[in-house]
């Protein structure tokens, strides 16, 4: 269902991470336009990033980010070809992850 | 109440985790810090939502902490935000947009590895400030500009 892109280069000894994950990030205030409901609320919750296997940066998310939400960030080290791991929670139990290697 | 049911279940299973780590000797970080602030994203306040994500609602303004946002946004269900911040230490950075339903959108737990940038897309539901509150060395900075909506992005 849902799909994670990951860029991640690695210049100057810094490594900027780039990704985008497909999710409709429904923050649960919104109403359908069709029978007037709300639209439960269906949103990631918490995103980790791993660089070879140790956690770098969790972020924790709420229905306020957009849909196919977007992120990016910087870190110290990691070279061509070491992995970078996101996997996301949503507050439904759903979960994805997925894997690329730094450029 | 069956939202309740879901918050109550989801904390639980976090306590649980937590508990199932420490019992087993293996202490993981991203355990640790990966805890979701519950009550930070369910708090309608600024200030509430401060407390619940870095530990404090006292921040004070630096111009360290560099907010990128548009100064319009002709849609609110997408704003492009950057926070890059030059200081040591940074343990969190949280974006709150001021005006929002639930004013916290995202909140970013760094380790000592990572450097003080942040990208992502929030929506605003009308015109009001953007905060971004950067916690270093336990002390909260932050720097803050308004954003203006035409186009809200928060249902209606």
């Amino acid at each position: 269902m849902a799909t994670i892109k990951i860029r991640a280069k690695a210049k100057g000894g810094v490594t900027t991470v780039k990704t985008l994950m497909s999710h409709p990030m429904e923050p649960g205030t919104r109403k359908d336009s069709k029978t007037g409901k709300l639209v439960p609320a269906h949103y990631i919750t918490e995103i980790n990033a791993e660089h070879n296997g140790t956690n770098i940066m969790t972020a924790n998310f709420g229905g306020g980010v957009s849909k196919n939400p977007y992120m990016s960030f910087k870190f110290k080290g990691g070279a061509a070809g070491d992995k970078i791991k996101i996997s996301w929670i949503d507050n439904k139990g759903e979960s994805d992850s997925a894997e690329a290697a730094i450029k | 109440m069956n939202l309740l049911r879901r918050k109550f279940v989801k904390t639980a299973t976090f306590v649980g985790a937590a508990v199932t780590t420490l019992g087993s000797g293996v202490l993981l970080p991203q355990r640790a810090i990966g805890a979701y602030a519950e009550a930070a994203f369910a708090a309608k306040d600024v200030s509430g939502a401060l407390t619940g994500t870095l530990g404090s609602d006292q921040h004070s303004a630096s111009d360290q902490v560099k907010l990128k946002a548009p100064d319009i946004a002709e849609n609110g269900a997408v704003v492009p935000i950057t926070v890059s911040c030059g200081m040591d230490n940074i343990e969190g950075i949280s974006i709150v947009a001021v005006g929002n339903p639930v004013p916290l959108t995202s909140s970013f737990m760094m380790t000592p590895a990572c450097e003080g940038f942040v990208s992502t897309r929030i929506k605003m539901g009308k015109t009001s400030d953007v905060l971004a509150v950067v916690k270093a060395g336990g002390k909260l900075y932050s720097t803050s500009k308004e954003v203006k909506v035409t186009i809200g992005g928060c249902g209606g």
